[in-house]
């Protein structure tokens, strides 16, 4: 799908009705110079590219608008959502283009004619102006749709003819039903061969060559070919001409399970809604059963006839397949929603996502009824996270480092860690690390006999602590090796305690003299 | 006197009846480690009740925590699970829990959970839910100074721990004075420890002092140290025997 009046279309969305010749405009090379232009100032012959002052003395009634690719990208990214109806798996072709592999789905459309002309509508109505191409393989159909083929344009009709396609036409075969009303389907050889994008000189130098068309060049041995205009003209004229398939990235990896209900009237009704997405939750569960296997992430996923999208994910710390369990966390999603679901004039399609699973096998309760401990302590995880957020339910990790601060952290509970060894202090010692960071350490006066000896008495939080106690310092250097000019500064840790019998961990920033002229004192943790 | 009269004496049974018994222990009681702590509590603190636990003044919030964490461990054992939910506004005025630290005081880093709630509401909500969860020993609530924590509130987290038998260990800011439906009220203060050689700090030493206790038990003060290695409190070192100078070569023989 290629979008080639993208940014035009956007602009329109936002102001209806203001008609060009218009441009948009980004400084480039010293100059404003136009990044892409509308249709009537296409029409006047103005390109890309071009200087915004040329373009004005051709056009003095040029409309100059400043690009914001960003707005496009994000319009882009709208576009791709919408078709994650059609196919679990959408690739950005940025900046303005789309590609749906749509392998297996078309069936759901009543056939490939039907998921087109759905397609083409949805986004015709929408206001963009595009040109599709199907194929067999991704390059292939991009090719096609950008250069060649007719635009598909708002407030004209649809016709399945309009659309390119390169696939062979096999009599009698079902799907081939779109290409027998197709009559001269633009062939991938027919196409020039600007199509293989390699840039002006070397197209000017195929066409010196009389070399017009892919079909010209599908002919001719290859080896000429790489020696004259590169090695990766070879490899895109193979990909072109389908010999070569390379898949697309999706935006989301596809799921390991779908469910989908689509609905002939939209449905608005919160009930309604649940319900159905309970029925998903069952019918995705009966699947994962019969797999053997559980989800570890849902993603539900719901299509509003107007072409917004709302999509909910909740996540589990182990594998489930119990609808009911399902739609507890989704509750508690749906309820913290900072905007509450809008179902504007009513959901047409809602689809569940198992982009997640694992093995999981069948399950006996115990006969005393009452559940497994470690299983209602991760029911208990998910939910918490699901209402608060995975970041705010953590467990403690251990790194491998010698700063305080990285030694000891915490990640996500659902996440796995690393087990680490155990670093046991010896029996007899008292603790020597806090048990409560400071988190940035906090800067606090230090009164020393020396500079670089131990605290006699520091002032934190407006109280002035007489030092009674010390241990140090236990010499902590800064990790050197990660920086490329060995910087750093060596930390001097003490444990104190004070007369009142309170005990802190507190450092010297820098070694006196040879690091730092007057060190600063810093209080980093607290112990019992 | 009072009991004798029938209608009150009735009327009294019937209260009985009607709410359980919060915090007698029929839950059980985890011992502390320490006979002469454990006799003044009668057999130890209460499990499956919540417990308010208080710092004396600001500066000993970290005490109290710790504290905290102690009984946790005592409740939990060596595998139990404990949940520490704390708001945001806590963490950052009392500090972020530190796992080599917990193992400094004999905790296992992978028994305890840090759920970090941002406001006291949150926390509450996210601590009755906890409560009611049987996988897990203990919960550590550190909530603000809050009025949300009045004595419905507390008498709600009682009941939810009642029910499942987690004990709940509730780490109020400041001198809270706050009606509560708690087993037990502590309030801790950090206190000096006993030196180890070359002046260095020693184990931690917590000056306790029981406000209030539902089980009947009268109010009292003590020192206690923490011995990390056994995960039980135990007499401060002063307060033991002093061995002789002999003992002591032998010992370090």
């Amino acid at each position: 799908m290629f979008l080639p009046l993208l940014s035009a279309d956007n602009w329109l969305r936002e102001h209806p009705r203001q008609l060009g010749p218009r441009a948009f405009v980004d400084r480039a090379q010293g100059a404003m110079r136009i990044i892409a232009v509308d249709e009537i100032a296409e029409a006047l012959g103005l390109t890309p590219g071009m200087a915004l002052a040329d373009a004005r003395a051709r056009v003095p009634e040029l409309d100059s608008v400043p690009y914001d690719p960003q707005a496009d990208a994000q319009l882009l990214d709208r576009l791709a959502d919408a078709c994650d109806r059609f196919t679990p798996s959408v690739a950005l072709d940025s900046p303005d283009g789309l590609i749906l592999d749509i392998t297996g789905c078309a069936h759901l459309w009543d056939g490939e004619s039907g998921l087109v002309t759905a397609l083409a509508t949805l986004l015709v109505r929408q206001g963009m102006t595009l040109r599709l191409a199907l194929a067999d393989t991704p390059d292939q159909a991009r090719a096609l749709a950008r250069h060649g083929g007719e635009l598909l344009r708002a407030g004209r009709r649809i016709r399945p003819s309009q659309i390119n396609d390169v696939r062979p036409v096999y009599d009698g075969v079902g799907t081939g039903d779109m290409l027998t009303q197709n009559p001269e389907p633009m062939g991938i050889e027919a196409l020039s061969v600007r199509a293989l994008g390699l840039g002006e000189d070397r197209t000017t130098a195929l066409h010196r060559a009389g070399l017009v068309t892919l079909g010209d060049l599908a002919t001719r041995p290859r080896a000429p070919l790489a020696a004259r205009f590169g090695a990766d003209a070879v490899t895109r004229l193979a990909r072109l001409l389908g010999e070569e398939d390379v898949r697309i990235t999706p935006r989301r990896t596809p799921p390991a399970l779908t469910c989908a209900r689509r609905f002939a009237e939209p449905v608005a009704r919160t009930d309604f809604i649940h319900a159905a997405l309970h029925a998903l939750a069952a019918d995705a569960g009966a699947e994962l059963a019969r797999r053997g296997q559980g989800g570890r992430v849902f993603a539900v996923q719901l299509f509003r006839s107007d072409g917004a999208r709302h999509r909910l994910q909740i996540e589990t710390g182990q594998a489930t397949r119990d609808p009911d369990l399902v739609m507890r966390l989704l509750g508690e999603r749906i309820e913290t929603l900072s905007d509450p679901l809008d179902p504007g004039f009513g959901y047409d399609l809602i689809r569940l996502d198992i982009a997640v699973a694992e093995p999981l096998a069948a399950t006996q309760p115990g006969l005393d009824g009452r559940g497994d401990g470690a299983q209602a302590l991760s029911l208990l995880t998910d939910r918490l996270s699901v209402r608060l957020g995975a970041g705010r339910v953590r467990r403690f990790a251990a790194g491998d480092s010698h700063i305080p601060e990285c030694a000891g952290f915490t990640v996500p509970a659902g996440r796995p860690v690393l087990p680490l060894a155990e670093h046991a202090a010896p029996a007899g010692e008292p603790p020597l690390r806090p048990v409560r960071m400071l988190d940035p350490p906090q800067i606090v006066d230090v009164i020393a006999e020396v500079p670089d000896g131990p605290p006699r008495r520091f002032r934190w939080r407006r109280q002035t602590h007489d030092i009674t106690a010390f241990e140090g310092p236990e010499r902590i250097a800064a990790e050197w090796w990660k920086r490329r000019d060995g910087a750093g500064l060596t930390r001097d840790y003490y444990r104190v305690e004070d007369s009142a019998g309170r005990r802190f961990w507190m450092f010297r920033h820098g070694l006196y003299g040879a690091e730092k002229t007057s060190p600063d004192w810093y209080l980093h943790g607290l112990f019992g | 006197m009072i009991d004798s009269h029938p209608p009150l004496a009735r009327l009294k049974r019937q209260i009985e009846a009607l709410s359980p018994p919060l915090g007698d222990g029929h839950r059980g009681r985890a011992s502390l480690g320490l006979s002469a702590l454990d006799a003044r509590l009668g057999g130890g603190i209460a499990k499956g009740a919540v417990h308010e636990v208080l710092p004396c003044t600001a500066e000993d919030g970290a005490s109290a925590a710790a504290f905290a964490l102690m009984l946790a461990a005592r409740i939990s054992g060596p595998a139990g699970k404990i949940l520490w939910i704390a708001t945001d506004a806590q963490l950052r005025r009392g500090g972020q829990p530190y796992g080599p630290g917990l193992r400094g005081l004999g905790l296992d880093p992978d028994q305890l959970i840090l759920v970090t709630a941002p406001d006291d509401l949150a926390c509450l909500k996210a601590a009755s839910d906890s409560l009611a969860c049987a996988g897990l020993a203990a919960v550590i609530i550190e909530a603000g100074e809050t009025k949300r924590l009045d004595l419905t509130a507390s008498r709600r987290l009682a009941l939810a721990a009642e029910r499942s038998g987690v004990t709940a260990l509730l780490l109020r800011p400041g001198e809270s004075v706050i009606a509560s439906a708690a087993a037990s009220r502590w309030q801790v203060a950090s206190a000096p420890s006993v030196l180890l050689p070359g002046q260095a700090p020693g184990h931690p030493m917590l000056s306790l002092s029981l406000v209030r206790h539902r089980g009947g038990a009268r109010p009292f003060d003590m020192m206690v140290e923490w011995n990390n290695d056994d995960r039980s409190f135990c007499e401060p070192t002063l307060l033991r025997g002093v061995s002789s100078p002999v003992e002591r070569r032998q010992l370090a023989a």
